[in-house]
């Protein structure tokens, strides 16, 4: 299994070379110029031009990623050409926000889907089954940043118990992690209910009642931890869709996270933290699917690690 | 004779059809187990076998189920007791062992965890007590390496080692009776015969009484003391196993029997019986057999058949004599 776990990790710099690559070419082939935006919209084409020269933007691309990638192993993420802070100081405050949001939406998201999942399962066809799946489609029909407009209008606007934005305080964690785990909510309720009901009907779940045990046992210890592997893997192909999330929701509600720093920096054609945030990313998605590997191999002994 | 370890009368099991229906899937089920005796539940796929072993263990599902009759194991009416009774009888009292031995076991658990879970269940052993004695029934299986075994995953194992395994773990509580549900079906011969020599060495150490459910004769004529016939849901003959190879008497036992190679006699063509089992849903009236059967008269189609004693313990439910059926075979 450590074996398993370095070789993971190892292959996990070729990837990030290529994504490295693909980041940088895709924002400096996207039409807009940085230097425009920086000397505003009286600058000369001279003024212009020297912008350009004193952020390295005249230079080939090959030798711009390259000054770019070198930085990086120096620890060097780069400047903002924004408001002059460097890219590190312009993303540490807003690194806790994020993954904190992200967190709490993924906590509330997978306890109540999966427990939705496992009623439903085991009262297939009754009302409870009904009523779960009914939740369930809700939360995947309903876009995030619609359903976050509803509930803050709902608790922030009309019953002033929450507030409308930002996050002070941990109230104002609440709507926009609603609003970004209920479409993980919905998708792993179905994935429980219909992996349990599989497993419900496999032959070692009866021979489980053959043995006496309580019918909880059964359901907890044989069949839900059969279905768990299929969770897992749900779970973490959802935490893209969690990022996309975040970027949509921290903008409907205003929150000072990563996600809405990456959409303002989009705007002003930011490039270098737009580079250093979406590397962020990539690295977030492929520790969260390799951490998933390792849970997975540890719960099913039929995956055999090399 | 000892006394009667499990009786069954007037089983009858009907599952749910549709919104309002019921359609009954056995129906009249008598028979008996006595301590120490393996008796043979035979009969083609669908004959309603496996429902009759799982009605005993009351492993149908709740809602969609009806069973009805009286099912007395030691005494005690397992239809009345509530559920938290009936799971202190289940892997306990009485165990049951299954067809597919790869899939019956918890792919995902380790053997030592999957045969600990009745020990602890049904026994106050300690955590050492529970490990020395699946190493104990692993070993009485005829495991080489039990140790070793009990760190096994199921899919590390062939399927007659999970076999063994399975009955390991319904012998760990020693059950008073056990149940096998088509124990060989999916094994090789050789394996086949290991596994039925070991419950024959179950049964003479323990004394435990065996429900041996196969649809295959030869295992029947291996092993059984006792064999029950079923059709369609209904018994139709009973007898001592050489009584009933020697003599059988309803025509489907007959058929059952003359479709079985022998050895030592000249190639042939082998008979069978033409046909299949009828429908759940669409039984025929009077003798179920009758459509199949070669001796079948007006009144097979019209009469219900009985059980009725043809000879001391040999039972059948055919309307005709012996004699009647040998007129209609030379008519």
């Amino acid at each position: 299994m450590g074996k398993y776990i370095v070789k993971r990790v190892l292959s996990m710099i070729p990837l990030l070379f290529v994504v490295s690559v693909i980041v940088f070419m895709f924002i400096h082939l996207i039409p807009g110029d940085p230097a425009r935006q920086i000397a505003g919209v009286d600058a000369t084409i001279g003024e212009i031009d020297n912008i350009r020269r004193q952020l390295g933007l005249d230079r080939p691309l090959v030798e711009q990623y390259v000054t770019w990638i070198t930085g990086i192993f120096h620890g060097d993420f780069g400047i903002s050409y924004s408001n002059n802070m460097t890219v590190a100081e312009l993303l540490i405050p807003r690194f806790p926000i994020t993954i904190y949001l992200t967190i709490c939406s993924i906590t509330w998201s997978a306890l109540i889907g999966i427990a939705i999942g496992v009623i439903a399962s085991i009262n297939r066809g009754k009302t409870l089954d009904l009523v779960g799946m009914v939740i369930a489609i809700a939360g995947i029909s309903l876009p995030n940043f619609w359903l976050g407009l509803q509930l803050m209008q709902i608790f922030a606007v009309d019953l002033r118990l929450l507030p409308t934005g930002g996050v002070n305080t941990w109230q104002g964690y609440i709507l926009p992690s609603v609003s970004m785990g209920a479409g993980i909510m919905a998708i792993l309720a179905r994935v429980t209910r219909s992996s349990m009901i599989e497993n419900l009907n496999k032959d070692y779940i009866r021979t489980a009642r053959a043995k006496g045990l309580p019918e909880p046992r059964v359901i907890m210890r044989h069949a839900f931890k059969n279905s768990a592997i299929d969770i897992i893997t749900v779970t973490a192909l959802q935490i893209g869709a969690l990022i996309a999330g975040s970027v949509v929701v921290e903008s409907v509600f205003s929150i000072p996270g990563m996600g809405r720093l990456l959409v303002d920096s989009i705007g002003f054609r930011d490039y270098e933290v737009v580079q250093a945030l979406i590397l962020f990313f990539s690295v977030e998605y492929m520790v969260i699917n390799l951490l998933a590997d390792v849970l997975y191999g540890i719960i099913n002994p039929r995956v055999r690690y090399e | 004779m000892s006394d009667t370890l499990l009786e069954v009368k007037g089983l009858a099991t009907e599952f749910k059809h549709g919104k309002k229906n019921w359609i009954s899937a056995v129906s009249d089920v008598s028979f008996e187990v006595r301590p120490g005796e393996i008796v043979g539940l035979v009969g083609e796929s669908g004959c309603g076998k496996s429902v009759t072993s799982l009605s005993v263990m009351r492993l149908h599902r709740k809602d969609t189920t009806r069973i009805s009759g009286d099912i007395i194991f030691e005494g005690k009416h397992l239809l009345e007791l509530s559920d938290r009774d009936m799971q202190a009888i289940r892997g306990n009292e009485i165990s049951m062992i299954f067809q597919e031995p790869m899939s019956a076991l918890d792919p995902i658990m380790r053997i030592g965890d999957q045969l600990a879970e009745a020990l602890t269940l049904h026994t106050d052993l300690s955590k050492k007590e529970v490990h020395e004695r699946s190493v104990e029934v692993l070993r009485q299986v005829g495991i080489p390496e039990p140790e070793m075994t009990l760190r096994n995953y199921p899919h590390e194992l062939s399927g007659g080692m999970c076999q063994r395994v399975m009955i390991a773990m319904a012998m760990s509580c020693e059950p008073r009776l056990l149940i096998a549900d088509e124990p060989t079906t999916a094994l090789d011969v050789t394996i086949q015969a290991q596994i039925l020599a070991l419950m024959e060495k179950i049964r003479r150490e323990n004394n435990t009484g065996i429900l041996l459910i196969t649809h295959d004769l030869g295992v029947v004529a291996e092993t059984c003391s006792r064999v029950i016939v079923m059709y369609a849901g209904h018994v139709v003959e009973e007898a001592p196993v050489d009584e009933l190879f020697k003599h059988p008497q309803h025509p489907y036992t007959q058929g059952l029997i003359a479709s079985v190679p022998r050895l030592g006699e000249r190639l042939r063509r082998l008979p069978s019986i033409p046909g299949s089992v009828p429908d759940l849903a669409a039984m025929p009236d009077g003798c179920r057999f009758a459509p199949r059967c070669r001796y079948a008269q007006e009144r097979c189609r019209c009469n219900d058949p009985v059980l009725h004693e043809v000879s001391p313990d040999h039972t059948s439910a055919c309307l005709l004599s012996e004699q009647e059926r040998e007129e209609v075979a030379h008519a």
